[in-house]
This record gives structure tokens, sequence and C-alpha cells, in this order.
């Protein structure tokens, strides 16, 4: 399956960013997740819960401070 | 990244946190600190409240470095991480009434999150029920979220707002070391703005140079580690995630061997430090201070290590506990070892009425 979704956490207070992710990796499966974060907690937090469920993560500096997480599996 | 960077994002990070923090607090007791509470954000918050005359609770009364240390610890570590990141405009009013409410539980049950797991490494087994509380608390504020509750995005701001509430701890590192007396009381004796306790707990302090550098320490590590005592609770619920619940498993096994060596472990109900007994309002107050610090994103600590990043909502809960420690020694709302205040029952149920009004309203906005 080659879907994408992006998820914009960006602004979002703690655990917004990990949850929203979450849920796009439950409920796509597989494929390629986009998730943009704008604090290093968020980055964290969603960078280890998606690698303990077995995807993998690139982080890709974005303009204004924030990241773009890309989620693979 | 750097292996320092990453050593701290790895599991390790809460758990050193947790540990330092479990044995530097016994240890500032040891050095001076009241009686299980070696730190308590909310106590100490409501101490540097009394210094500012904001409450006239004579004993209570003093601007802690901890707090200060806390706040300067994690602006350092964000700036050398260049995690310094000013941002503002999620609800900013409704967290300076949900910082208000937390205190107020939280100085029913008299303590923070952190201190109940500290006052718990003590002996002191009133925190049972406190922590059930704060327990139910965090749990209730999960069925919010889960439910879709929001405070709303923040923005970037300028990066001069973001140096505003570090600017306010060097001005209480100031007014602590100077304490300005200008005014006089009705015998011409010199008193205030500045006030600081004579006895009581407020009088009761490790020196001031050891509770800055262990306020700086705690500060930079659980900036790195973003060490939270509610969202290790909240993740473990909402997303059966247990990283930052070891950081409070190592808060307590810290503190409890810490407390043991130094003979500081007394075990019981009765006669425990500034404590009460009353199971009912050590649980009611902290399932109001649990809820409040769920929907506000952390706790109080990490509220003050979030507003050393840059984050002026998290400053603005800071302020909000300020207030909550004017209304609780105020209007009698506040516990003391003698037992519940007068009004301290009636405003929990106020503030959980507030909490359960704020979660079910509150969503984030998608029309824009």
């Amino acid at each position: 399956m080659s879907e994408k979704t992006t998820v914009d956490a960006r602004g979002l207070s703690c655990p917004g960013p990990a949850v929203a992710a979450k849920k796009a990796i439950k409920a796509q499966g597989n494929g390629l997740v986009e998730v943009l974060v704008d604090s290093g907690t968020a980055k964290d937090n969603i960078t280890r819960i998606a690698e303990g469920d077995g995807w993998k993560v690139t982080v890709e500096e974005i303009g204004g401070g924030g990241q773009k997480l890309l989620l693979e599996k | 990244m750097s292996p320092i960077k990453s050593f701290f994002s790895s599991r390790w990070g809460p758990i050193i946190t947790g540990l330092v923090v479990g044995i530097l607090a016994p240890l500032l007791v040891k050095l001076g600190n009241p009686g299980n509470m070696g730190i308590c954000v909310a106590c100490f918050t409501r101490d540097v409240a009394g210094a500012l005359g904001l409450h006239r609770a004579g004993v209570v009364q003093y601007i802690r470095p901890e707090i200060i240390g806390f706040v300067l610890g994690a602006l350092l570590a964000s700036l050398v991480t260049r995690e310094f990141k000013p941002r503002t405009g999620s609800s900013p009013l409704l967290r300076f009434f949900l910082g208000m409410f937390a205190m107020i539980g939280a100085l029913v049950f008299l303590g923070c999150p952190w201190r109940a797991y500290l006052r718990l490494s003590g002996g002191d087994w009133n925190a049972i029920p406190g922590i059930a509380g704060l327990f139910v608390g965090i749990v209730i504020g999960v069925l919010f979220l889960r439910a879709g509750f929001s405070l709303g995005r923040n923005r970037p701001a300028p990066r001069a707002l973001g140096w505003w509430m570090p600017l306010v701890m060097i001005v209480f590192l100031g007014l602590l070391l100077f304490a300005p007396q200008f005014g006089r009381d009705a015998e011409g004796a010199a008193t205030g703005p500045i006030f600081f306790s004579e006895k009581g707990p407020g009088a009761m302090h490790a020196p001031l140079l050891v509770a800055l550098g262990v306020g700086l320490l705690i500060g930079v590590l659980a900036q790195r580690s973003r060490f939270c005592t509610v969202g290790a609770v909240r993740d473990l619920v909402l997303m059966r995630d247990a990283h930052l619940f070891w950081g409070i498993v190592a808060v307590i096994v810290g503190a409890t061997i810490t407390n043991l060596l130094l003979g500081q472990f007394r075990p019981g109900f009765a006669d425990q430090p500034v404590a009460h007994t009353n199971m009912l309002w050590n649980f009611g107050g902290m399932v109001l201070a649990g809820l409040a610090f769920t929907l506000a994103g952390g706790c109080p600590g990490r509220q003050l290590f979030l507003s050393g990043e840059g984050d002026a909502d998290a400053a603005l809960f800071v302020l909000g506990m300020l207030g909550g420690a004017f209304v609780s020694h105020t209007y009698s709302a506040a516990s003391s070892p003698a037992g519940v205040g007068a009004f301290g029952p009636i405003m929990v149920i106020v503030g959980l009425v507030f909490c359960a009004v704020v979660g079910l309203t509150m969503r984030e906005r998608t029309d824009l």
C-alpha cells in the first residue's frame, strides 16, 4: 500500500501530537505517514512510539523551527 | 543526534531525572527544607506567593530558590539544544484558571504530585489517598482528552516573549537576596514588601546556593528528558506508554532508599510533617489537582520547565498557581496540619465543576 497521510501536530500541547500520530499510524497500518511537529517533546514522543510499533523514522527540518517526521513501514 | 541528546530521549532520561529528584529531595530536607518537602512545586510556589505578600499566612512565606532554578535550568538547556521556542496563544486565560484550581486542590492535600510521591517515600501513608485521587483526576482528564478536549494550538511568538518568565525569576532571585523592607508595621518596625517566615515551614530551608544548584540541575535534566509526574500516568492510561512512568517509579525508589539511609523514613498516618489525616479530602484535593494538571498538559514542575523554554501559556499556568495560593490562604481553603480548611471542600467542588465545563466545552477549531 503506498498511501500517505499527513498529520499537522504543530502547536498542540501534550499529549496532542503523540495521540494524533498514534491514531494515524494505527489507521493506516503501513506505508508512509508524515507528521509535522514544532517541539522537541513532540518529536521525541512520536519517534519513540512509532519506532516501538516497527516504523522507521526520519527527521527533516522545515521552516519556522519545525520538523517533518517521515514514518515508514 | 549527539549521544547526550539521544541518551536523554531514551528510556533512561526520565529514570535518571527521577533518581536525581528522589535522592536530592530528601537531602534538601536534611539540609533544612521542611519534612517530606525536599521539593514541592505547589508548596514552594505558595511560599513565593506569601513572600510577595499575595497572602499573609505568616508561616509559609519564602522565595524558594528551587523554583527559580527549575525555570533557569530549563532555559539554559533549551538554549544550548536550540529548543528555546517562544510560543503562546493556546487559551492562556483558561490555563491561568487551571493553574489556580490545581493549586487550590494541591493545598487541600498539602502537596503537588512531586510531594505526594516524596511523602509516600518518607512513610507518610496519608499520601496514599492523595496519590489515588491524583490517578483518578488524571483518568478523568484522559476521558476528556479521548472525547476531543483541546485548549487549541499555540503559535510561534517573537523571541523576546520567551525571556519574560526567566526575567521574572531573576527578579525573584534579586528579591530573595536583598529582601527589601520599605514598609513599617504598627510598631514602626520594618516590614514588606517582601515577607519571609520567622517560624513554620516557610522558615525552614536548605542553604540558598545548594537549593538553587539543585533547582538548576533538575531544570536541565527535566527539560532534556521531558520529566512529568502527571504525563507519566496520563500516557500510561491513554497510550499504554510507560516511558515517563518509570520516572516516578525512580523518584519513589530513590527517595525511599535515601530516606532510609538518612533516618528520615517514619511510617504511619499520625504526626507526619506538614500533613493532615483527612482521607476524603486528601483524595478529593488531588482529584482536582490531577484533573487540572491533565487538562493543562502537565504537572506543575513541567509547567515551570516549559515556561523556561519560552512557553508563555505554561507561564500563565504558573501565575495562576500564584493566584491559587492567594485564594487558598486568603479564603481559608488551604489545609494545615490541624486539618482541612473551612472552605477547602467547597472550593474543590467549585474547581471540579470548572474543570468539567472546560473539559466539555473546549475543542480545537477546525473551521479556520
